[in-house]
């Protein structure tokens, strides 16, 4: 066995290269498989407010201290109501903005005089928590026009967004990046 | 019995189908539109007013999405990053160039990029891409599953050494290594083959990306997350306080791929810069226990018959451990569907059907039952699609699991040939600890005079 002259390639160097070589080649097979169903957008969380449920999971769920989710006004929708289903308990003792009134349990919910009878209603995101109440009310009793949307200066994008993992309406899926919001809007697109 | 599940959207339409039937003909066409486009909502039971004041209806802001150009900006820095590292581990041979880049890693890839994206997901990402024809996978996400993977295949773990945040964070708080008993770190060291298993069953068939959910450092990252994986993250970095990379050793599923590539790399790390001396000062150099002794590679004529006797059972046992694994997988397949939220919606509308109507405030998955837009059946007959398909992923799992436990047992009872003091090709994390224990490393370094050591030659002689 001594006398045998060294191979230049022992048979582990060898068995070792086209290991490797293999290892590429599926690799290479893989991407392949891959590329064709890549994109070179990227993407991004978003919730569906026509499947989303309100079942406030948004408020708690999300892995920032703060959730990224926020509620946002689609003001063309809205009906400006006096008495905003939105904004006031279900029995209110009086219509006005005093906190036992309210629904929003931060009064993230701005209610400005606009003229008679109307009111606007903007959202105060430093302070909403995305708990979905206000979308409640809206949607159960008003036109929908309050929804909830993950607001992508606050989102971190992890790969797998905890929310959407208890979703209870499954509301939650990835949308192109270049168009990262789904918003509600009227019938002519405003 | 509870009343069907449907959508709340068609007691609007019926309440308000008066208001609009005269409508409907003004505006068909764009009704019709509105349909396609399942955004825009048709129905407004308050009609929006029109001032009189003139008052400007205000415009919805939407914050945009993180720019496109950083999401190649993070590729470029880990492909500049890999190659730094390899030339830092391989030419340069700096424990300091390693340590300055994983502080460096720590910062861009942990605490800016908050952990996202990164290689160790980025395995489900690609299995569910494969496996899902719906599921567009950022071109981003790809690049970082490949990129150190085709480094592995060439330079070993280099993106362990300095690349990776999580590596990084443990590295650098390794301050007192003990030495984990060969019997404990051999039977851990199976763990992440079986977690890289798991992780690609459950994103491959939709249900969970695991490996993002368990994570421990993301949450160290971020400063915030659940609880539980908070505790967890800062106990396995006390633990790491002592044992070397814990999560890279016995838990990292990318590792486990990694590791696999490293064993066929074409360079390899090398403790010596040319020969060694078996001076035997770098055999306790390793914080991971990947330092290898050297060795015949052959048993004494006595072992021989008892070694080749285990060895031979052991291969016939291989089979019987891949079909167990299979059973088991088959036997528990069910159970783990569960975790699939299409599985789980299903499996609590049929618990519902029994009981009677609940009053009070409902919970997040009653709400989801109350306000499907999908028919019962629809969803009954898609959950048993999904585990259906569950179930035969989960039996190949369990043959993974058979397999990896077989060929681990396997590669004890084998002996190997060694002459020099090297590190393990797949173990090593290519960290360059060990190069400056070396004596001729430090004559390399002009740290010693050549004079010092003996020739090559002289020892085998």
């Amino acid at each position: 066995m001594d006398s045998k002259p060294e191979p230049n390639v022992s048979r582990r160097q060898f068995l070792r290269d086209g290991a490797r070589a293999a290892a590429l080649t599926g690799l290479g097979g893989l991407l392949g498989v891959v590329a064709g169903r890549a994109t070179a957008k990227g993407a991004v969380w978003q919730i569906d407010p026509q499947k989303c449920v309100r079942c406030g999971n948004c408020a708690t769920n999300c892995v920032l201290e703060q959730s990224a989710v926020k509620c946002v006004h689609s003001f063309a929708i809205c009906g400006y109501c006096q008495l905003c289903t939105g904004y006031f308990d279900p029995e209110p003792n009086d219509l006005n903005t005093g906190a036992e009134n309210c629904l929003c349990p931060t009064s993230a919910i701005k209610r400005t005089f606009v003229e008679d009878p109307y009111y606007e209603y903007t959202i105060d995101e430093q302070l909403c928590i995305g708990c979905a109440k206000c979308v409640e009310g809206c949607n159960r009793f008003g036109n929908g026009s309050l929804f909830l949307q993950v607001r992508h200066d606050r989102c971190v994008n992890c790969n797998e967004c905890a929310i959407s993992k208890v979703c209870a309406g499954d509301a939650f899926r990835r949308v192109p990046a270049d168009q990262p919001y789904l918003l509600k809007t009227t019938i002519h697109g405003t | 019995m509870r009343p069907e599940v449907r959508s709340p959207k068609s007691e609007v339409q019926s309440a308000t189908a008066g208001l609009w039937s005269g409508l409907v003909w003004m505006l068909g066409p764009l009704l019709f539109f509105a349909f396609l486009s399942s955004i825009a909502i048709a129905e407004q039971r308050f009609p929006p007013p029109e001032f009189e004041s003139g008052h400007q209806l205000p415009v919805t802001t939407t914050p945009a999405a993180r720019a496109l150009f950083f999401q190649y900006l993070d590729v470029v820095v880990l492909a500049v990053c890999l190659g730094v590292s390899s030339w830092l581990v391989f030419k340069r041979r700096s424990r300091n160039g390693v340590m300055a880049l994983s502080i460096f890693s720590l910062v861009y890839f942990g605490f800016w990029r908050k952990g996202c994206v990164c290689a160790i997901g980025s395995v489900q990402n690609v299995a569910l891409a494969v496996f899902d024809r719906e599921y567009a996978v950022p071109v981003g996400v790809v690049a970082f599953f490949v990129l150190p993977l085709v480094f592995a295949l060439f330079a070993g773990r280099t993106f362990c050494a300095g690349v990776c945040p999580h590596g990084a964070l443990q590295d650098l708080v390794l301050l007192k290594p003990l030495k984990v008993p060969l019997w404990l770190e051999q039977g851990l060291s199976v763990l992440p083959y079986i977690y890289l298993g798991a992780g690609v069953l459950f994103a491959a068939t939709g249900s969970a990306f695991i490996i993002c959910q368990y994570d421990p450092f993301v949450p160290i990252f971020r400063m915030s997350g659940r609880t539980l994986m908070v505790l967890s993250g800062v106990a396995l970095l006390l633990l790491g306080v002592f044992v070397g990379r814990p999560y890279c050793r016995f838990l990292c599923p990318y590792g486990a791929l990694l590791k696999l590539g490293a064993t066929v790399a074409k360079w390899r790390v090398r403790v010596t810069p040319d020969y060694c001396t078996q001076c035997r000062l770098c055999e306790a150099s390793c914080p991971f226990g990947a330092m290898r002794e050297p060795a015949t590679g052959g048993a004494s004529p006595q072992a021989l018959t008892g070694d080749r006797r285990r060895l031979a059972l052991l291969l016939a046992l291989l089979p019987v451990l891949i079909a167990g694994g299979g059973w088991l997988g088959w036997r528990f397949g069910p159970v783990a569907s569960k975790l699939n939220p299409t599985v789980s919606l299903a499996e609590q509308f049929v618990r519902a059907q029994g009981t009677a109507l609940k009053f009070g405030a409902l919970s997040p998955d009653e709400l989801a039952l109350e306000r499907a837009r999908q028919t019962p059946q629809e969803i009954l007959t898609e959950a048993g699609r999904i585990r259906e398909r569950f179930v035969a992923a989960a039996t190949i799992f369990g043959m993974w699991v058979g397999l990896v436990i077989g060929v681990k047992l396997i590669s004890l009872s084998l002996r190997r040939k060694r002459t020099d003091y090297e590190p393990d090709r797949g173990d090593c994390f290519a960290c360059a600890r060990c190069f400056e224990y070396c004596p001729n490393e430090l004559v390399r370094r002009g740290m010693m005079p050549a004079a010092n050591l003996q020739p090559a030659k002289a020892l085998n002689e």
